[in-house]
């Protein structure tokens, strides 16, 4: 089987631009079932980048999406310039929220967002640094759901 | 397993997406005005009752796999929301009964166990 990458596209995330969210999102589980991986892997992988996508809307200035796909893994990185995240093991407890009365209007800021965002990726590493950004890698891999 | 048109009597909704596929059999519900529970807690396939009418509501939907959405308390999506769910093919009801009374009308429908 082909290992290596069958697929790769950037995309541009801006910072605040509620009315957007999710779009990115959307386009990458379009392009994930064009690229016929199985559904279960691409309804996890498309959680994952958009929960991180709202991370970036809600939080930072402006963001990047980098997606690359081979039939047995989905990668995703999201690397945006923000804030920064000051203590990453508090963030990532469910529950813990900074979000502001607008999100949580949108129906998001629940605290859910890194938590679930573990749940549904198979390997996420976070770094960040205070007052210049955050950086996510997200991998789903497809093996196990493959027949 | 009960389809959306089924539904959409049993709430006595008014289909805001004409033309869509109704017929699919549909086995679980998800009721949440937080996308977040939404994202985190429901299964795929499942219909999605919310009393929320922005696009966030119609992206989390087509994200988790939702079949539908079900719009509570006499609320309606504006035109823009409606148009982004008919081409994300998301049939959308929008119904007067509360969230309450919509998940009781449909869960007293459904086989014990898938509610």
């Amino acid at each position: 089987m082909n290992r290596e990458i069958v697929f790769r596209q950037k995309f541009e995330i801006q910072g605040g631009d509620f009315s957007r969210g999710g779009e990115v999102s959307c386009e990458v589980k379009n392009l994930l079932k064009e690229l016929g991986l199985p559904a279960p892997s691409v309804r996890r992988a498309a959680i994952a980048s958009y929960e991180a996508e709202m991370n970036v809307i809600m939080y930072a200035e402006h963001g990047v999406l980098d997606l690359s796909a081979t039939p047995l893994k989905i990668r995703i990185v999201i690397e945006d310039s923000g804030p920064g995240i000051e203590d990453i093991e508090l963030a990532m407890n469910e529950g813990y929220s900074t979000a502001t009365p607008e999100m949580r209007e949108l129906g998001f800021g629940a605290g859910m967002g890194l938590s679930n965002i573990k749940k549904n990726t198979d390997e996420l590493e976070i770094t960040s640094e205070i007052g210049k950004g955050t950086r996510l890698t997200m991998v789903v891999l497809t093996e196990r759901h493959q027949p | 397993m009960l389809t959306l048109r089924e539904m959409l009597v049993l709430v006595k909704g008014e289909l805001l997406t004409p033309g869509l596929d109704l017929e699919a059999g549909c086995s679980k519900v998800f009721a949440s005005d937080l996308m977040s529970d939404v994202l985190s807690f429901s299964e795929p396939g499942s219909t999605l009752i919310t009393g929320l009418v922005n696009a966030h509501v119609v992206r989390t939907a087509c994200l988790v796999d939702a079949m539908g959405i079900i719009v509570v308390q006499g609320k309606r999506p504006n035109a823009a929301v409606v148009d982004e769910a008919a081409a994300k093919k998301l049939p959308i009801i929008a119904t007067g009964c509360s969230m309450f009374e919509a998940c009781w009308r449909i869960s007293g429908n459904l086989p014990d166990g898938m509610r």
